[in-house]
């Protein structure tokens, strides 16, 4: 199964990439689809986390085709 | 309701006229319109800024704005509303956000265009960076209350 992840404003900088297309087994998580996208690296404090567009809980389980965003809190007006 | 996501320069005054004359102005039942811009400063946090890049979420952001729109209509008695929002870059006094909203009553227009821009500014996906008048560059982490600190 595959996603695509998404990230944002100074989350992309730091990350380093706009986006990954994740291929998976089994069941999964936002936060484990961060783990999988970024080994390694700890999940920045206060990040945001979407689902097809949706905010979303970290505990989410992500299925095949879904896009999923980490951001970080928003900042327009 | 119609929201609009502009990454070009826009008058709000002129938005504002248009849609009045081309969706408000026969709607007999129109008696009350709030009106909220929001501008570019030249200062935030202690700096002197010249310049502001917005980036934003295509889809998410725009789904957002509409729900809180949609959050709004189900609060209060609203007739129409429009929901402009600049994004790429921008310069000190430009335009960044509009809101306005129409309805019978001034209660519902000021109440929810309050709540439009609040919800906005908690939930729709934009992020501002800052060029500084020192060249450096920042993101800006947090909104503000809404006030001067007093």
């Amino acid at each position: 199964m595959s996603i695509k992840v998404r990230y944002f404003a100074n989350l992309k900088e730091s990350v380093g990439r706009s986006e990954d297309d994740l291929i998976f087994t089994g069941i999964l998580t936002v936060n484990e689809v961060w783990n999988q996208a970024n080994p390694g690296k700890s999940l920045p404090d206060n990040i945001l986390a979407a689902v097809n567009m949706e905010y979303v809980e970290f505990g989410k389980i992500v299925k095949h085709g879904d896009e999923v965003a980490f951001f970080p809190p928003v900042t327009g007006g | 309701m119609t929201i609009k996501i502009s990454a070009e320069a826009f008058d709000p005054y002129q938005k504002i006229q248009a849609y009045q004359n081309t969706r408000i102005a026969n709607i007999g039942t129109v008696g009350a319109t709030s009106i909220f811009i929001g501008t570019m400063r030249d200062f935030n946090e202690g700096a002197a800024v010249k310049g502001m890049t917005l980036e934003y979420y295509p889809g998410m952001t725009e789904k957002q704005l509409e729900m809180c729109v949609n959050e709004a209509q189900q609060k209060w008695q609203l007739i129409d509303s429009l929901v402009i929002h600049r994004v790429g870059d921008i310069l000190p006094n430009e335009s960044i956000v509009l809101v306005a909203t129409w309805s019978s009553h001034r209660g519902d227009a000021f109440d929810a265009s309050r709540y439009i821009m609040e919800a906005l500014k908690s939930k729709a996906p934009f992020w501002k960076k800052e060029l500084l008048v020192t060249e450096n560059e920042r993101w800006v982490a947090n909104n503000t209350n809404g006030y001067k600190p007093r």
